[in-house]
């Protein structure tokens, strides 16, 4: 498992956005939206990224793209040549050549082709700007490009508003996978598209993964989604990292409360099993004015006075197994039935 | 026992200079008291239309071309809402006092210029007459506090100062917690949530289902709830519609149709959606191709295009009607009747 050397590293990465009052603006505090984050993702592996709205998934996502930047922390990025580069203080123009290397796939398949451009001027200008001039070379890699993402190459100049959901979110991963990028981050790929598409375009990442050896950071707040394609998972909290492990371990003995509050959430589609269950009471604190303590502690069905005072720290129980959890050593969570057995523990 | 609400054959038609959207093509099923029937389906499937074909809002260039839409309101025979005028006053004494509406954004569906308390009550005193026939007209005082009570029963938290809350204060889940609270004030016969969770997190969606079951149960209340989470609509439907592309494919008791679907597309939506008691990073089982463009639905049995049983020469000319398949369980499926179909 380490064998793999890392192709992201994450240190302590934080940022804030001001909150600004009055007529002239003046800022008045600071919202803490990602809160001390740090992971690794290896090469080929899917690093599955999970929280409620406003837990700083997106924005984390944003800082690695280097869309926003981090206010600090450290943003480790091997690059094709083997030299590891720290993204978070460069400029726009220094960021430039790494640039094909990270890719994105957007949430939105109707706003994020442009309505304008064919489908081989939106593949292919990835490919342009990145300096390869000769359109006969262009339209044959955007062809090798549309045959691996599961469309007709001879549609390549259609225009974005003959194409489906699904179909359009296979060209923005067409247009991700144009510059061979070492990292493609996800935001809510499938999020959009109806449940019989999401499965096709889930199921094409799943074989990408494996036939180009894509490492990705997949962002989404459905949690059977992650569970389809992550080898480990990230579970996000009010800007924190609360836990993180592989998927089996979070989805199958998860030591945060609020991970398994999560997991039991989740209504399952089987009227057998009743799921969907009230797990916690009170919403998602604000990231402008968090609780003292541990973030979660108002929602925790196991706080002590500990947890109501003292921030816990991001410490490894097991091997790769984080937690940020006072009480994760003594505490049996119950995670998602494994299929065959019946669902539901007490807890 | 009479249904609530019984919509039978209801085609709603959209009148576009591109061509005719038959977005409701021949929908049937029934509601019957304290009953909670779940109409699930992708987009374009018509359960959005449908609904507010119930509620007589369809917007032009929409307009119900057919079918019936009876409503139980008392001992009176049923009236068709189908037949009544939108904007008339029947319709309108209807609407939010007999039939309530649960919308999917409540920041849309709250005036942002009143507090959510003040149009609370502007519907309790409105709808007085309906939800109680005798006795004195009801002051702001009174209609006022029956608010803080509504509020404190969906479990609004300080309810006192909620009410003088405009809906842009209240977080998501608060703010839907105040609409079904505006939803239940009349004491509607029939509840119609249309998406109520969609565009709220998962620890807050388990909230308001579980206040919305209980209430259920508390009131009685017919709800037609409206979602595309195959979760949702197992965990809160007794009833199940399966709707595609403008037609039921399928109906039945939730256990039915979630273990014994009779329907290909049931059965193949079923298989495709992916579930946390799946092993990880396991291929799907998918549909082939994608939802036809609403212009180019296909002749015939909507669903043949993508349908791995499709028969050929008898899918692609006829529509299949809706036929028996299982104890109160129909499906429209030439696999189970192959000579019912709907005349052209």
């Amino acid at each position: 498992m380490s064998a793999t050397p890392w192709l992201l590293d994450v240190r302590r990465l934080r940022k804030s956005f001001p909150i600004r009052r009055g007529w002239n603006r003046k800022v008045v505090g600071a919202v803490a939206a990602v809160d001390d984050v740090s992971f690794t993702i290896r090469e080929g592996e899917t690093l599955g990224l999970v929280g409620e709205s406003g837990c700083g998934k997106t924005t984390t996502a944003r800082c690695i793209l280097r869309a926003l930047a981090p206010t600090s922390g450290e943003i480790l990025f091997r690059s094709a040549d083997g030299r590891v580069v720290d993204l978070a203080p460069l400029s726009r123009a220094e960021l430039r050549p790494l640039r094909p290397q990270i890719q994105m796939v957007f949430q939105d398949p109707f706003g994020s082709l442009n309505p304008r451009m064919t489908i081989f001027d939106n593949v292919g200008e990835p490919l342009l700007v990145n300096g390869l001039r000769d359109r006969r070379a262009r339209l044959a890699r955007v062809a090798d490009l549309l045959e691996l993402t599961g469309l007709r190459p001879e549609h390549m100049h259609r225009f974005p508003h003959a194409f489906s959901g699904g179909q359009r979110q296979r060209i923005g991963i067409a247009r991700a996978l144009a510059t061979a990028p070492r990292l493609v981050v996800a935001d809510e790929p499938v999020s959009a598209l109806d449940v019989s598409v999401q499965a096709q375009v889930l199921n094409l990442l799943l074989e990408l993964r494996s036939r180009l050896h894509l490492t990705l950071l997949f962002v989404a707040h459905d949690l059977s989604v992650v569970k389809h394609i992550s080898d480990r998972v990230a579970v996000m909290y009010v800007g924190q990292l609360v836990e993180l492990a592989t998927t089996e371990a979070i989805f199958g003995r998860p030591l945060h409360p609020y991970t398994a509050a999560l997991l039991r959430a989740v209504p399952v589609p089987d009227p057998l099993a009743p799921s969907g269950d009230v797990a916690l009471a009170g919403e998602v604190a604000h990231p402008a004015n968090p609780p003292a303590g541990c973030y979660f502690h108002p929602r925790c069905p196991f706080a002590t006075d500990a947890c109501r005072t003292e921030p816990p720290a991001l410490r490894e129980i097991g091997a790769g197994h984080l937690v940020r959890c006072h009480r994760a050593e003594e505490l049996v969570l119950a995670g998602v039935a494994e299929p065959g057995r019946t669902p539901r523990a007490a807890w | 026992m009479t249904p609530v609400l019984q919509v039978n054959d209801l085609r709603v038609h959209f009148f576009l200079d591109e061509g005719l959207v038959r977005a409701v093509d021949g929908v049937s099923f029934d509601v019957h008291e304290g009953q909670v029937v779940g109409i699930v389906g992708e987009s374009g499937c018509g359960k959005s239309v449908t609904m507010k074909a119930i509620l007589q809002i369809v917007e032009p260039p929409g307009r119900i071309v057919g079918g019936r839409i009876l409503f139980q309101k008392d001992a009176a025979p049923p009236v068709d809402l189908a037949r009544l005028s939108p904007r008339g006053a029947e319709l309108r004494a209807i609407r939010g006092a007999e039939i309530a509406l649960i919308p999917q954004e409540p920041m849309a569906a709250f005036s942002p210029v009143h507090s959510v308390g003040d149009q609370i009550i502007e519907a309790l005193r409105l709808h007085e007459r309906q939800w109680r026939p005798t006795g004195p007209r009801l002051s702001r005082a009174e209609a006022r506090s029956m608010t803080v009570d509504l509020f404190r029963s969906v479990g609004i938290s300080m309810p006192q100062e909620r009410v003088d809350a405009y809906s842009w204060q209240l977080s998501g889940g608060l703010r839907q917690r105040a609409m079904i609270a505006m939803a239940l004030s009349c004491r509607p016969r029939l509840l119609i949530a249309d998406e109520p969770t969609t565009a709220i997190d998962v620890t807050t969606q388990a909230q308001i289902l579980n206040l919305l079951r209980d209430l259920q149960r508390r009131h009685g209340t017919a709800i037609v709830f409206i979602t595309h989470d195959l979760g949702v609509i197992a965990q809160m439907a007794r009833y199940v519609v399966v709707m595609y592309l403008g037609r039921v494919m399928e109906q039945g008791p939730v256990e039915q149709i979630f273990h014994a679907p009779k329907h290909p597309y049931t059965r193949a939506l079923l298989k495709s959606i992916p579930s946390v008691n799946v092993a990880p990073r396991t291929l799907l089982p998918t549909i082939a191709g994608s939802i036809p463009h609403p212009l180019g639905r296909p002749g015939g049995c909507p669903f043949h295009p993508r349908c791995p049983d499709a028969i050929p020469g008898v899918c692609a000319e006829r529509v299949p009607a809706l036929g028996p398949v299982g104890p109160s369980q129909l499906a429209s499926c030439f696999l189970y009747h192959r000579d019912e179909a709907v005349e052209p």
